[in-house]
């Protein structure tokens, strides 16, 4: 009997200090306050609602129209220089004189009845362009607010921060904005692929990079996998080029080593 | 008891080692094409002249060469010479990075070059410069006179290297090069680089010509032009510039193309109001029936590991895509959308068909996977057809003509370009009209 109650003593004692030991809201560390920062309110409304704004708009868009237009179609820039060159002429064996007319059906749809009046599901508006690209880029912000469904990969962190009291919310949405700035997606990526590139990071109190590995760096290496390596390039290209990162002024351990999850998978597909 | 300690000490350490690091998830970026910094060449000074090269420019030109390919693939914006910072020849030897991070390159490309014993030596490295190191350095050596082709593999290398897919840029163009009014057409076939330059006729052009293909190793072609009044398949040595009709049919060859390993030939052979996929050996002259079908069966296009054939028919009563093992079994139509459709070609990776389609008297360039779905319009156009792929599977070349009055006054014919997202259209430079375009391979390869 008294040798149960041992046990059982042993084990509940066990398990409580466990769970102090692993639970961390169970740790009595003095409250990591942010600093405090002065706001001043200003109304703004009647300074902004000036009487030409309406035109400012247009002409706003308009800039905006133009260089749209330039993004979409641009001309290829003429030559420097043409070479000169004598045409090198190879004479066929029957030369004729006159001109044969030609049946070219196999590849002219042109000749093809036009009494065909359905309509397509596939119009040019299906197309993508520009525009939604940045429709493209809003549905991305969309999906991150809604439930990751793939489980197995590593994504969507915000529950895991809050567990672990590492960024706040908007302190990881600071973060976040700033590396979207400095990440130049390769484009042509394949569209099948699993594009998940994990980047670990030791970080100085400042922001800046102490240390930075990929975690998957085997898989650079894989044949057929050249894309991988490409955009694990430019995720690390990122965040040096992002550096000093946007970092919390306090709470240092618990951001000093970060993984940063790159996936253009979202951005790709739409 | 021992043992669960142990679990719960393992515990402790797995449950705390979890809690520790921080993951944010990053799903957005920029798309914009990435600046790259192409710095003109040094030309050594040991250099000695060569013919009529402007040995000083050379460096500049080559640059030049590489800048364009890289601005036209729209994945790269090479960024203006005017802000460079360092020298070529001190940033070949070593980059100021941060210097160059303050023009907002991610990239840089710089090199050398010397001329020696009429040989062209020729050596380039690729920067990261957000890592502060050397991606890649190679070196070549060639006749003077090949200055052009050696800025056109550096480009590949560079395209290969920063995007993992292989570059397109050392390659030629086989296209129908066209000239006179609609009604009188003079066409003639014609050889170009993918930038338009050094254009070489091949026929005379008192035959018409069309639908020109290249064999996989880019020495010869095969193409449609007329034989005692009678449109017949043609195949000629670039080199030799040696011609002869293929096969001895009774009636009309055309719309041929090669096999992916070059030693057959498949078209359509025409007779009394029907037409089937034939192909013929080159080394065995033997010749095989693919297709037989009271419809008209045409444009084939082999996949490239050769085992299916993708080929347009009428035996639905529109003109479809079909797809059917290479032995002529197991036909199936791919193509179920509105309109018609036409000349498919099955992409180099295999996993795409790019195709011509007709609707609501509007033609459209687009792409589906080879099951016929994920159908994507890239282009639409008054008249524009016959696409052919990049070497890559990246971009489709294809020709485009305008609307012209009754007597064909307006009538233009041009060849295009475009990205298989639909971006980046662009019109190639050719010297006069021209259509029916054929990407070759890489000519390095």
């Amino acid at each position: 009997m008294i040798r149960s109650l041992i046990y059982s003593l042993t084990f509940h004692s066990v398990m409580i200090l466990l769970t102090v030991l692993s639970l961390p809201f169970m740790l009595r560390e003095p409250v990591d306050l942010p600093p405090i920062v002065s706001v001043e309110l200003i109304q703004i409304s009647d300074k902004t609602m000036i009487p030409y704004a309406p035109k400012a708009r247009k002409i706003i868009e308009d800039q905006k129209k133009k260089e749209e237009e330039k993004r979409v179609v641009s001309e290829q820039a003429p030559p420097s220089a043409k070479a000169k060159e004598k045409p090198d002429r190879i004479p066929l064996p029957n030369k004729k004189e006159e001109e044969k007319k030609i049946i070219k059906k196999k590849q002219n749809p042109e000749e093809i009845k036009p009494q065909i009046r359905q309509s397509s599901e596939f119009e040019k508006k299906e197309v993508v362009d520009t525009n939604q690209i940045a429709a493209l880029i809003d549905k991305a912000k969309e999906i991150e607010a809604t439930e990751k469904k793939d489980s197995n990969k590593i994504t969507q962190s915000n529950k895991k921060n809050s567990f672990a009291t590492g960024l706040t919310l908007s302190e990881e949405d600071a973060l976040r904005a700033q590396i979207f700035g400095c990440w130049s997606v390769p484009l042509g990526l394949p569209y099948d692929q699993n594009l998940l590139v994990r980047v670990k990071l030791q970080l100085k109190k400042d922001g800046t990079i102490l240390k930075s590995e990929i975690l998957d760096h085997e898989r650079m290496n894989r044949p057929g996998q050249k894309f991988y390596k490409v955009l694990a390039e430019s995720a690390l290209r990122a965040v040096r080029m992002c550096q000093p990162l946007k970092v919390p002024p306090t709470g240092y351990d618990k951001w000093k080593d970060l993984q940063l999850n790159f996936n253009p998978e979202e951005m790709l597909k739409g | 008891m021992k043992k669960i300690i142990y679990i719960l000490l393992i515990n402790i350490f797995f449950v705390n080692s979890l809690s520790a690091l921080i993951e944010v998830d990053i799903t957005r970026g920029n798309l914009d094409p990435l600046p790259i910094a192409i710095s003109p060449l040094h030309v050594d000074i040991k250099s000695e002249k060569y013919k009529d090269l402007n040995v000083k420019d050379l460096g500049d030109k080559i640059s030049e060469i590489i800048e364009k390919n890289f601005r036209n693939t729209g994945l790269f914006n090479p960024l203006k010479k005017d802000a460079f910072v360092q020298k070529p020849d001190i940033a070949h030897l070593k980059p100021r990075f941060e210097d160059w991070r303050l023009i907002k390159a991610q990239a840089l490309v710089t090199g050398k070059l010397l001329i020696s014993g009429e040989k062209l030596k020729v050596e380039f490295r690729l920067w990261d410069l957000a890592a502060a190191q050397e991606m890649t350095a190679l070196a070549f050596t060639t006749t003077p006179s090949n200055w052009r082709r050696v800025a056109h593999i550096i480009s590949d290398k560079i395209y290969e290297r920063l995007t993992g897919e292989e570059g397109y840029f050392d390659t030629r163009i086989i296209y129908v090069a066209e000239s006179g009014p609609k009604t009188q057409r003079i066409k003639k076939l014609a050889i170009m680089d993918q930038d338009g330059f050094n254009t070489k006729y091949l026929t005379l052009g008192n035959e018409l010509v069309l639908t020109p293909r290249f064999n996989p190793t880019n020495q010869m072609v095969t193409y449609m032009s007329y034989f005692r009044n009678m449109p017949r398949v043609y195949l000629l040595d670039i080199e030799t510039g040696s011609q002869e009709v293929v096969g001895n049919f009774p009636g009309m060859t055309f719309a041929p193309r090669f096999s992916p390993d070059g030693k057959k030939i498949i078209m359509s052979f025409a007779k009394d109001g029907n037409s089937d996929i034939f192909t013929m050996d080159l080394e065995t002259r033997l010749v095989e029936r693919i297709t037989e079908h009271s419809s008209i069966d045409t444009s084939p296009s082999f996949s490239p590991d050769g085992k299916f054939i993708a080929f347009n028919s009428d035996r639905s009563g529109l003109q479809q895509i079909y797809v059917m093992r290479s032995d002529g079994s197991n036909v199936k139509r791919i193509t179920f959308g509105k309109g018609i459709y036409g000349t498919p070609v099955w992409s180099p990776r295999g996993d795409l068909i790019a195709f011509t389609k007709m609707h609501k008297g509007k033609f459209f360039i687009g792409v589906m996977r080879v099951d016929g779905t994920g159908e994507r319009l890239l282009t639409e156009n008054y008249y524009q057809e016959a696409p052919s792929w990049s070497p890559n599977g990246r971009v489709l070349v294809f020709y485009r003509e305008t609307k012209s009055g009754t007597k064909g006054e307006g009538f233009s014919a041009k060849l295009w370009s475009i990205d298989i997202t639909g971006y980046n259209e662009r019109r190639l430079l050719t010297k006069t009209d021209a259509s029916d375009p054929s990407w070759s391979s890489l000519l390095s390869k």
